[in-house]
């Protein structure tokens, strides 16, 4: 029991990484994108291919899985970032459903459906990191989350952040303030796949083997999910989201009623906690950050009443 | 006033697909002035706004401002400044519908309009001046501006753009949907800008009586075409201005 609850938070670091990079693109830029999967298979691969053909460490592995997925971010990034909303949508679903069927069929890089099993475990400073011994794994992936997650509260605190906002906002004004719109979607279009390819290289570590099921397209409805449930806009909810769909995902094995409940159930549970949040907390569990009081709201409207009782 | 060309636009022409939305349309705007270019629904004025920031391409023509070319049109491909630049160079624009960051606070606007300039104590200074300018604003400066009224928020685009300093501050109809007593109040503010910062302020207007009575010069654009220019007080007496847009 103890150690299913460990392996449910293992996945949450994993999706917590993700939902940090949909995030800064969906909360924060205002851009639909569904190509998680996407980037999780190319820091998965990265990793897997880079350890067992090439003998590299997985800590060497990591800045270029990163940096593979940003440049992939860019370079759909580019052409697709012009559009909106539901275009955008497709576009990228396109994209990831487009490296799926690579890794699916390129079978001298990726093995095809066979995938790469007998990845090498990490090791740090000697001392391998079994993904069988879950606590280890579990505290490495938590510093590593820690780290992330303060880098993305610092983007968003900064001058970059205020831009994303006023994009989200409203492009039009944005640009004549002076933002130059493009540069920053794609620059946080890029790093929200760079943060998505280390989820990736994780998941390798964590499974010890990676095939192409692993990245089908439930995995970006799974990490949006978990972003409008926490709430768009706001780190540490979305960290919240990820613990929330994941424990909801394995509570049937959790509760002994695998064998009633089919593992398909979590999809229609998912379907309805989108409906359900859209309907009646849009703004999700925690909502978005707020930089501003909302008390300065409130005493001017005491005043303004006040005002206006003493008027009359 | 200095006879100082500020802005010059220099027969242009915008369409939209075969549509031509402007049509060899030529302006100056002389540093210090107060210009207003009146004109009905759908007549180009916005298009001409947006041509000016570089958010419409020009098909013909050339726009150039305080001696530099901004925006021209050669051997039929169009070269221009990108719009994010076009306030580096002392143009702000108060948008049409004002289109502030509705979600953001009153403050967190003004830092977005000041959003080039990087000096913090200099941006500090500025927004001061902003709540010292519009007193409601600075009453107000933690709210979100979406709980703004709709002349507070106008105010808001105005100071927003005000933010970067500039030299020529265009505003796109800042009466638009608002009670006469508010539009007359802004555009008090307008000419206070005007006298005091020494900014040139280009305003198209629906309101022609309020825009060419608070104006030095005047256009008048029908079907993407300028058809009268002339002094602001002599349009206001001008027949034709009269009877299309003053309903007399």
């Amino acid at each position: 029991m103890l150690n299913f609850f460990i392996l449910i938070l293992i996945y949450t670091c994993i999706y917590a990484f993700m939902s940090l990079g949909q995030n800064l693109i969906t909360g924060y830029s205002g851009m639909l994108s569904l190509c998680a999967a996407g980037f999780f298979a190319i820091g998965s691969y990265t990793t897997a291919i880079l350890t067992t053909s090439f003998g590299w460490s997985f800590w060497a592995t990591l800045p270029i899985a990163a940096l593979l997925s940003a440049l992939m971010g860019v370079l759909i990034g580019l052409p697709t970032l012009r559009l909106k909303g539901d275009y955008l949508a497709i576009a990228t679903l396109g994209f990831a459903e487009i490296v799926r069927n690579i890794i699916n069929n390129w079978d001298a890089l990726t093995n095809g459906p066979m995938g790469i099993q007998r990845i090498p475990m990490i090791t740090i400073f000697g001392i391998k990191i079994s993904p069988y011994q879950k606590y280890g794994f579990l505290l490495m992936e938590i510093i590593m989350l820690l780290i992330c997650w303060f880098l993305f509260e610092r983007l968003a605190s900064s001058r970059m952040g205020r831009a994303l906002e006023a994009i989200r906002e409203d492009e039009i004004a944005a640009n004549s303030m002076g933002i130059n719109v493009t540069k920053y979607k794609v620059v946080s279009f890029a790093l929200g796949a760079a943060v998505t390819g280390i989820a990736g290289c994780l998941q390798a570590e964590f499974t010890l083997s990676v095939s192409p099921g692993s990245y089908v397209f439930m995995v970006s409805i799974m990490v949006l999910c978990t972003v409008v449930l926490g709430g768009m806009g706001n780190f540490v909810a979305v960290i919240l989201g990820a613990f929330i769909i994941q424990f909801i995902s394995y509570l049937p094995q959790l509760i002994g009623l695998s064998n009633i409940i089919p593992a398909q159930a979590k999809q229609i549970i998912f379907g309805l906690i989108l409906v359900i949040m859209m309907i009646y907390r849009p703004q999700g569990i925690l909502g978005r950050k707020e930089r501003n009081n909302k008390k300065a709201e409130k005493n001017w409207l005491l005043n303004k009443k006040e005002a206006i009782n003493e008027h009359a | 006033m200095t006879d100082k060309e500020l802005l010059k636009i220099d027969n242009i022409s915008v369409s939209y697909g075969n549509i031509k939305a402007l049509r060899g349309v030529s302006m100056n705007v002389r540093e210090g002035e107060i210009v207003a270019l009146i004109g009905a629904n759908g007549a180009g004025k916005s298009t001409l706004l947006k041509a000016i920031v570089g958010q419409e391409p020009l098909v013909e023509g050339s726009i150039s401002y305080d001696g530099e070319m901004l925006y021209e049109v050669k051997d039929k491909h169009y070269h221009g400044v990108p719009t994010y630049n076009v306030v580096k160079k002392g143009i702000a624009l108060v948008p049409e519908g004002r289109r502030v960051f509705a979600d953001l606070t009153v403050e967190e606007n003004l830092d977005m309009g000041a959003f080039m300039l990087k000096d913090d104590a200099l941006i500090k200074r500025k927004k001061e001046e902003m709540f010292d300018f519009f007193p409601i604003l600075g009453q107000r400066k933690k709210q979100k501006s979406r709980s703004l009224s709709g002349g507070e928020q106008q105010m808001l685009a105005v100071a927003r753009a005000m933010m970067s300093s500039p030299r020529l501050l265009l505003l796109d109809e800042p009466g638009l949907g608002l009670a006469p007593l508010i539009v007359q109040e802004i555009f008090s503010k307008i000419k206070l800008i005007n006298n005091e910062d020494k900014v040139t302020v280009f305003v198209v207007e629906q309101n022609a009586r309020l825009a060419l009575k608070s104006s030095n010069d005047g256009y008048v654009m029908e079907n993407g075409v300028i058809v009268l220019h002339d002094e602001a007080k002599s349009l206001l007496k001008n027949q034709k201005v009269r009877a299309a847009y003053l309903g007399e």
